[in-house]
């Protein structure tokens, strides 16, 4: 009987200090959430955290915490609570899930860190600009906590980012002052919204230099470690602690390059990943492709918490910039330039779209570009079906074969 | 090596299992399919058997084996396994060796696989997660139908007047099925609309290059269902002799090249 191949993968030291920066961001909510001060605000992942973090609050992301429902495989039997309350199965299993976690009074952060519940927003603030979905979510605790629901209406498919865009986003961005120094209670105040786009603007860069080290070859990172290592671009940018955990993590995958170790241990074929994780499978899929040397090294999804367009000499407009140039506002034709980009930046040989069975917005394989990249860059693509949350919707041996399959289509081609 | 060598490939599938053997010169020289069941290693190695004894081999004979198909970590005498989608592609080229699009339907999937005139794979795309346009939809068809799986194909190709089924899920066709027995239209004319739904799904996940291949099982043993994809892509159809070992004979064909 053939056996299955015994996969190393070697570990990220800096994963620890990730862990611990992680825990101290839920802990510290934790406690604002009990004692009722600072005031907590919730925040989508690429909305205005960086006004939020100016006026002193702390600030929750559910999608994070979502993403961990998803990571600790909890997510697939919460969703059906929300779907019994109208939220439909073919809408973002974030939501779906997250709302159903809340539902049964149960969060992942229980384990993790002993934190009874998730923390209890003050305000909600969101920025449609990955999707609809996010505006319904928090409109849905908005209710629950009596708390007041404000956010920024984004552009769809945005070809070239033109003044007109960033002027209303820029106005939608200043009118959020107003309703959060009434919660807030405190005045805003530019020089502090300037420091916090600095803070945001260091730990893009940081994370972009994270991210970019997967061009060397071999890569000392893959896609799977990026995933789990994103927590302070998401969570903390604004923040120094988030730079200071950075600074250890790049400087560990330095040294890897400068001793030429990669992140498998060899790395024959080099891919890149579009669209979500499938959060319940991230370390299947990571030994499904270490296993088969193939490294999936950089993704659509780790990139998309570079905002380098944040300047904080123009906070308002830089801002209204970094949240509308993100790829997935995007039209399909910037998309493909970026892909392309990405593709011979990091010399790829393969790409794997995930057809996220609930999140169309990030499904960017469902109007032909998969075919049309592949024609202009002769580099093969494999679409797999499945979710990011949802683990009904996807197949696990279809995926292994489909991927054994891919790779041996690369190994053929060579 | 010797001229008893011989290659064996076992393609264990979620509905059949299939072994071929092959010698050097890649001949064909004995081959066995049988319901894959329960136990993946046992229905194998029985399929081995039979193939070798048909061979008439002996398992000291066997150079090489390599296995393919869902259950092909099972393989017990296997020293490798290569998926599906190659063995596939592998063992159509042999019998056709030029650029081709296959057509392969299985038990529990799909796979359409181009090839350039070489033989190397271009692209490959298999069915999604539903069973629709697989066997396992005639499957349950005929067990809604109370026909056996076997008298299908004649009923299909009798048929004067189809059925069309509209839905893409298993289930909602079963109740559109009902619909149809209910209305009293007749039994063929629904069994060409079930065809036609498989074949539908099938030319619905790629287009089709100039010479296109079926194999797979269901067009073993349903041959009208080749038939009615002629008349849909317009032009004749390729099917290798034996359409429902060309994953085994693939398989084989791997043992044959891995010590080479």
């Amino acid at each position: 009987m053939t056996e299955e191949k015994k996969v190393v993968r070697k570990k990220i030291n800096a994963a620890a200090d990730v862990g611990k920066f992680m825990q101290d961001y839920y802990l510290e909510l934790d406690e604002a959430s009990r004692k009722g001060k600072p005031k907590i605000a919730w925040c989508t992942s690429v909305g205005p955290a960086e006004i939020l973090r100016a006026m002193d609050f702390l600030v929750y992301f559910p999608e994070t915490h979502s993403a961990m429902l998803g990571a600790t495989k909890m997510a697939t039997d919460l969703i059906p609570e929300a779907n019994a309350l109208g939220y439909s199965p073919d809408i973002c299993s974030y939501l779906t899930a997250d709302i159903g976690a809340f539902l049964k009074g149960i969060t992942p952060l229980k384990k993790a860190f002993n934190i009874q519940s998730i923390p209890k927003p003050d305000v909600l603030v969101f920025n449609t600009n990955q999707c609809r979905d996010v505006q319904d979510w928090f409109a849905w605790y908005g209710e629950k906590f009596d708390a007041p629901v404000i956010g920024v209406n984004t552009y769809r498919g945005v070809g070239e980012v033109t003044e007109k865009h960033i002027g209303s986003i820029a106005r939608q961005m200043e009118a959020l002052i107003e309703p959060l120094e009434k919660v807030s209670g405190q005045k805003f105040e530019l020089d502090k919204l300037k420091k916090a786009v600095k803070l945001s603007r260091d730990c893009s860069d940081i994370w972009k230099k994270i991210l970019d080290t997967a061009a060397a070859r071999p890569s000392p990172i893959t896609f799977f470690d990026g995933t789990t290592l994103m927590g302070p671009a998401v969570v903390g940018r604004g923040t120094q602690k988030a730079l200071d955990v950075f600074q250890i993590l790049l400087a560990e995958l330095e040294e890897r390059i400068a001793n030429g170790e990669g992140a498998l241990e060899d790395e024959k074929y080099r891919i890149y990943w579009d669209g979500m994780p499938v959060w319940g499978r991230l370390s299947a899929h990571s030994k499904l492709f270490s296993a088969l040397n193939a490294n999936v090294l950089a993704s659509t999804y780790c990139n998309s918490w570079i905002f380098s367009a944040l300047d904080p000499d123009d906070p308002f407009n830089s801002m209204a910039r970094a949240y509308t140039e993100l790829f997935i506002v995007r039209s399909d034709e910037a998309k493909e330039k970026y892909i392309k980009d990405m593709l011979n930046f990091f010399n790829v040989d393969g790409v794997i779209y995930h057809d996220a069975k609930t999140c169309p917005n990030n499904s960017n394989c469902r109007y032909g570009m998969p075919q049309r990249l592949e024609k202009e860059t002769g580099i093969p693509s494999l679409t797999i079906n499945g979710d990011l949350n949802d683990l009904r919707l996807l197949s696990d041996e279809q995926t292994k074969t489909n991927v054994e399959a891919f790779v041996e289509q690369l190994e053929e081609s060579r | 090596m010797t001229s008893k060598e011989i290659f064996v490939g076992a393609d264990v599938g979620s509905s059949r299992t299939k072994v071929a053997v092959l010698d050097a010169g890649k001949n064909l020289l004995g081959y066995a399919v049988k319901k894959s069941g329960t136990d993946f290693a046992a229905t194998a190695n029985e399929c081995l058997a039979i193939s070798l004894k048909m061979a008439k081999s002996e398992p000291i004979d066997i150079a090489n084996a390599i296995a393919t198909g869902y259950g092909r970590k099972n393989v017990e005498f296997a020293t490798d396994t290569k998926t599906e989608i190659g063995c596939h592609a592998s063992g159509c080229y042999l019998y056709f060796p030029k650029a081709i699009t296959i057509i392969d339907i299985g038990g529990q999937d799909n796979k359409i696989i181009k090839l350039d005139e070489r033989g190397r794979r271009t692209s490959f795309k298999m069915n999604r997660k539903c069973a629709a346009g697989t066997g396992a939809f005639l499957e349950e068809m005929s067990a809604r139908l109370d026909i056996p799986l076997e008298e299908m194909d004649g009923l299909a190709a009798k048929s004067e007047n189809m059925v069309k089924l509209g839905s893409f899920c298993t289930v909602f066709s079963a109740t559109e099925v009902l619909e149809n027995i209910r209305h009293g239209k007749k039994i063929e004319d629904i069994v060409k609309g079930v065809f036609f739904s498989v074949t539908r799904r099938v030319m619905e996940m790629d287009s089709m290059t100039e010479n296109v291949v079926m194999t797979g099982g269901v067009v073993a043993h349903n041959p009208f269902m080749v038939k009615m994809t002629e008349e849909m892509i317009g032009r004749k159809i390729l099917v290798p002799e034996h359409p429902q070992l060309t994953g085994a004979i693939g398989a084989a064909l791997y043992a044959i090249n891995a010590g080479q």
